[in-house]
């Protein structure tokens, strides 16, 4: 792993370990968020599958009954039954907080004009099949709103678990390796260092006592030519 | 408050007036693409379902709004039946988060 440029000092190898320390920290956070937001995310992406299918299967029936509607009487006054709803329908979002993800939250409120029944068109010029399909379709909805709010659900926390798995990575592989070989290369550099400035003083001494001795041994000579 | 939109070819999209929705027919992808586009950008809208055919199709401008926490854009299957195009949408969820496809493996 490529080793930082910095400079090889003991303060430097000590910030550097107090960043590895932080990122150690930091990762086993992540890893415990990643983890969560998986078991979170798995639970509501089950959920979403299984809706997926039954409100599939609805819609299909639903369709069917529709297209049975639509058989027996003419577009024209299909789009008249149809075109100006007694319901109208508002929803209210709120807003969840899943590990830091907002996540939203649909409740639906019928708005209908007086409280009879749903259908919005006179029982003469349409079949029964219309009112049946659109009981249908009203008992679907829930299921419908249901999905979409698992359906953005589960988009979200995929997003954000892609973001926690690359952070964690990130830190994982490249981030903590790096400063390892960082702190080791600052150490092994002191060290050297270490072994230098040794081995000079022992040069050192070795060249003071070499010139010690010499000293003496002029002296003794000096002394000696100096006598007799 | 918002409101629900649907977003469709006439056949599909006619019965979800009578539930209140907003209905948008469209008679081909780019028609829906930019009545999604107008919907969304109006920002009165948290739901915004899309027929499975027209989603298809718009794959790439669809994408742009996954990330956001509203509007949801979500496709349910239209007149002609389930084309497996929303599962697949949820398998490709899982595949993102998880690495691998491991709800679906079968």
């Amino acid at each position: 792993m490529a080793e930082m440029r910095v400079n090889p000092t003991r303060m430097e190898m000590k910030r550097i370990q107090t960043r590895y320390q932080t990122a150690r920290k930091g990762h086993k956070l992540l890893k415990d968020k990643r983890d969560e937001l998986m078991k979170r995310f798995l639970d509501v992406v089950r959920e979403d599958k299984q809706l997926r299918e039954r409100v599939e299967a609805a819609l299909a029936k639903v369709y069917g009954s529709f297209t049975v509607a639509s058989a027996v009487s003419s577009p024209k006054m299909l789009e008249e039954a149809l075109i100006c709803p007694k319901k109208e329908c508002e929803l209210k979002v709120d807003y969840q907080n899943v590990m830091s993800v907002t996540v939203p939250k649909f409740q639906m409120r019928v708005l209908s004009e007086g409280n009879s029944d749903s259908y919005n068109y006179g029982m003469v010029f349409t079949s029964g099949e219309l009112d049946s399909s659109l009981r249908e379709l009203g008992e679907v909805m829930e299921d419908l709103l249901r999905m979409a709010e698992l359906e953005k659900t589960a988009q979200l926390l995929a997003e954000e678990i892609e973001r926690t798995r690359r952070r964690v990575n990130a830190l994982e592989y490249i981030l903590m390796p790096q400063y390892l070989a960082t702190i080791k290369s600052i150490k092994m550099k002191l060290d050297e260092n270490e072994r230098g400035n040794t081995t000079r003083l022992m040069k050192v001494k070795d060249m003071m006592l070499a010139a010690q001795l010499n000293a003496g041994n002029r002296d003794d000579e000096d002394g000696e030519t100096e006598e007799p | 408050m918002y409101k629900i939109a649907i977003v469709g070819e006439r056949d599909s999209v006619l019965g979800f007036m009578a539930l209140g929705f907003s209905v948008h027919e469209a008679t081909d992808a780019e028609a829906a693409g930019k009545a999604v586009q107008a919907l969304v950008k109006s920002g009165e809208y948290a739901v915004i379902f899309l027929t499975e055919n027209y989603a298809m199709q718009l794959e790439d401008e669809l994408a742009k709004y996954k990330d956001l926490p509203l509007p949801a854009v979500v496709s349910i299957p239209g007149q002609g039946g389930s084309t497996g195009y929303g599962m697949n949408n949820i398998r490709s969820a899982v595949e993102r988060a998880v690495g691998a496809d491991i709800l679906f493996k079968e």
